[in-house]
């Protein structure tokens, strides 16, 4: 298939490697930071076609990973009312809140719908006018616009009976609180390729300069993870910190600044508490004020749960690159996709789930 | 030589009835029961077991061990690209019995049907209950229809169930895998799934994506006649051919070595599967079967498939190991090696 066959070919891809083995000259830890790219990493085992002076450590960039247990349950709480009609993206309905998932909710009598499009839950809206439909806005940057759009047109059409639960979080606050810790190991950034689509990468300059680190927008195909790994280190090694667009058939420096303006219209910076990392000023987007007749925490009121998560659960080392999932000791034991007891085993894409999924790395 | 009918284009017209839409008395055993039996059943299902109309269709079988399965069909929407409920109904259980070898005889037919069920789609999926059991050559014996209220069920549910009888000689098992054995699957992966997933509520789109769904004991036929020794054959639907293979593994306690270039997915079954972040490997089908057999009768399987309709695609995937004892391996397209296991629940789209 056009753009994909291309993007995996096994000889494009050995001479990346053959190049990484030539360029590297001494160890370097490079952080890809999106889910998508861990997920890729693993699957094609690319971790295992590496020369041994490459670690790669896996970032926070799983939006269902990091998305706040308060706000799981904040969902769960709004889904279970009979008014409602609950709309999420799929990977979302596994997520477990502190008790229920929404799944569970929809056993019960919660009426979940699964959507690829928040423009479809718009669409329920209308077609629905005696009952409240919600969304379930989570991700990064790259979903922000459709979620936003989602708000946009349905102010437009003056529904009343729309409204999101909105969890965006923002990717370069993440990144400088990674780059700011005492503990932090990561010298190089894989950034997220889809993100940048959106933002360009003129956030990432001030991050590059201030903490002298390369930073590469980088694909989600083999290719584009190898030649994004390339650029890494080829900067690295000549001591070149800067950003450097691997995503070149995606990716432009200004972004879309259709989509940019949409979510500035919509949304606003907030504060966010990460799953697994904690709050992070900055990292967040929300509902502006003046449209919080959109807002579905404060139109149902559930702003107040607030919960904690599992001790024994590392995931916040992980999602810093400060370990890996195999060096965590519930990893495989307590801790399986089926009984997933942090962030990052509850997404597909989430470290320790691809580990588990693809490797059983640790594990006998 | 007799050509065979083209059942895809007989002509299957509604008969003229009192109502448009199932009522409740239409399975309250009264003249409306009668009705709907005489004028919509029948006249689909003739066999000469169930003209009798008795409570039980009494079957002379062949001799030899009996196989036998169920099934229940609830799939939603009804009606989809390549297929509906009807001809899914007959084709899985079918290909259930087939599975083991056996040659496939006969179906039971139950029908749950919902209040409000419009007649012409209960006819269509009748007729493509007929079709589909013509193709396969199998007769429906026996069947049963009960009505429930609006909201009980999605519109009708279907359970079939089906005997066949095992030839002398043919004895499969999941458990008798030997490292060596060659992995052969018949055809592309994915198309059903993918096919129903992309009209589902919140996530149409538009595609070219039809489902696969067909009876395959045409096929298992030919590949028990190249292959006297195959070891186990098996059609991956639900989990799809990644569970299939995990089932294999851990009932023989082998391993098995997949090829990820070996394996076939139609263009557009992989876009789509790109676009919703699935694994077509998780995907259902509901007309390929995955056959193992020594390595030493490979060759003349994969020619008896690639023969058949239903295997013109078929390919080696894989083999058995002793390495891994219970674990699915896959060479990964740029030659490093990664873990298939089995599914957590069903593929759900990602967010991005």
């Amino acid at each position: 298939m056009k753009y994909l066959d291309e993007f995996r070919d096994p000889e494009l891809a050995k001479g990346l490697l053959a190049e990484i083995e030539r360029t590297v000259t001494q160890p370097w830890v490079i952080m890809e930071i999106c889910g998508g790219q861990t997920h890729a990493i693993m699957r094609y085992g690319i971790d295992q076609l590496l020369p041994p002076e490459i670690t790669l450590v896996h970032g926070p960039g799983c939006p269902v990973c990091v998305t706040p247990l308060e706000t799981i349950d904040r969902a769960l709480a709004v889904a279970a009312r009979e008014d409602v009609i609950f709309t999420s993206f799929g990977d979302m309905l596994r997520v477990p809140g502190s008790r229920d998932d929404l799944f569970r909710v929809k056993s019960r009598g919660g009426d979940v719908r699964m959507v690829y499009s928040p423009l479809e839950a718009v669409k329920m809206a209308r077609e629905n006018p005696d009952r409240e439909v919600v969304f379930l806005a989570v991700g990064f940057e790259t979903t922000a616009p459709g979620n936003a759009m989602a708000v946009k047109q349905a102010a437009a059409e003056g529904l009343t009976n729309f409204s999101e639960i909105v969890s965006h979080v923002l990717v370069p606050p993440a990144m400088e609180a990674i780059l700011s810790s005492p503990q932090n190991l990561v010298q190089g950034f894989l950034a997220a390729g889809h993100v940048c689509t959106i933002m360009g990468w003129d956030e990432y300059e001030p991050i590059a300069a201030r903490y002298r680190v390369p930073i590469v927008p980088t694909g989600f195909e083999p290719v584009d993870i190898l030649e994004g790994i390339l650029k890494t280190v080829q900067l690295l090694e000549s001591d070149q910190p800067g950003v450097e667009n691997q995503y070149l058939r995606v990716v432009r420096e200004e972004g879309n600044p259709v989509a940019r303006a949409v979510v500035e219209e919509i949304y606003e910076v907030c504060d966010r508490k990460w799953r697994g990392i904690g709050m992070i000023p900055g990292s967040g987007l929300k509902v502006r004020d003046e449209l919080a007749a959109f807002d579905a925490e404060k139109k149902f009121q559930v702003e107040g749960i607030v919960t904690e998560e599992p001790e024994i659960c590392i995931a916040g080392e992980i999602l810093q690159g400060l370990k890996k999932p195999n060096e965590c000791p519930a990893y495989g034991k307590e801790c399986t996709p089926t009984t997933p007891l942090g962030a990052t085993m509850v997404s597909s894409e989430g470290a320790c789930a691809a580990y588990h999924k693809y490797s059983r790395k640790g594990l006998s | 030589m007799i050509d065979r009918p083209d059942f895809d284009r007989m002509s299957c017209p509604l008969p003229l009835m009192d109502h448009d839409t199932i009522q409740l008395a239409h399975g309250a055993g009264g003249l409306l029961s009668a009705d709907l039996i005489d004028k919509l059943i029948m006249p689909r299902f003739a066999s000469p077991e169930l003209d009798k109309l008795e409570d039980q269709a009494v079957l002379d079988l062949p001799p030899g061990r009996v196989a036998f399965s169920t099934d229940t069909f609830v799939v939603s929407p009804v009606f989809f690209p390549g297929g509906d409920i009807g001809d899914l109904a007959i084709n899985g259980t079918v290909n259930d019995v087939a599975m083991s070898g056996a040659e496939v005889i006969a179906l039971s037919v139950g029908f749950v049907l919902e209040e409000g069920l419009p007649l012409a789609d209960f006819h269509r999926i009748l007729c493509s209950m007929e079709n589909a059991a013509k193709k396969a050559g199998v007769r429906i014996v026996t069947g049963d229809t009960k009505v429930v209220g609006r909201g009980s069920c999605d519109g009708i549910f279907i359970n079939t169930s089906g005997v066949g009888v095992i030839p002398e000689g043919v004895s499969l098992s999941a458990a008798s895998l030997e490292p060596g054995d060659a992995v052969i699957l018949s055809g592309t992966l994915a198309d059903h799934g993918m096919a129903v997933m992309t009209v589902r509520e919140g996530l149409s789109f538009q595609s070219t994506v039809t489902s696969d769904t067909a009876a395959l004991n045409g096929l298992t036929r030919a590949i028990l006649a190249a292959g006297p020794g195959t070891r186990t054959m098996r059609d991956p639907t639900r989990g799809g051919c990644a569970t299939s293979l995990n089932e294999f593994a851990k009932a023989s306690g082998i391993g098995i070595k997949l090829d990820e270039s070996a394996i076939a997915v139609k263009p557009d079954v992989a876009g789509a599967c790109e676009i919703l972040g699935i694994d077509p490997m998780y995907v259902a089908n509901e007309g390929k079967l995955i056959a193992v057999v020594p390595a030493a009768e490979a060759e003349a399987v994969l020619e008896a498939m690639r023969n058949h309709e239903h295997g013109s695609e078929a390919a080696v995937i894989g083999k058995v190991v002793a390495d891994h004892p219970g674990l699915v391996a896959m060479k990964t397209g740029l030659g490093a090696e990664r873990i298939v296991d089995m599914p957590v629940g069903e593929q759900l789209p990602r967010i991005c």
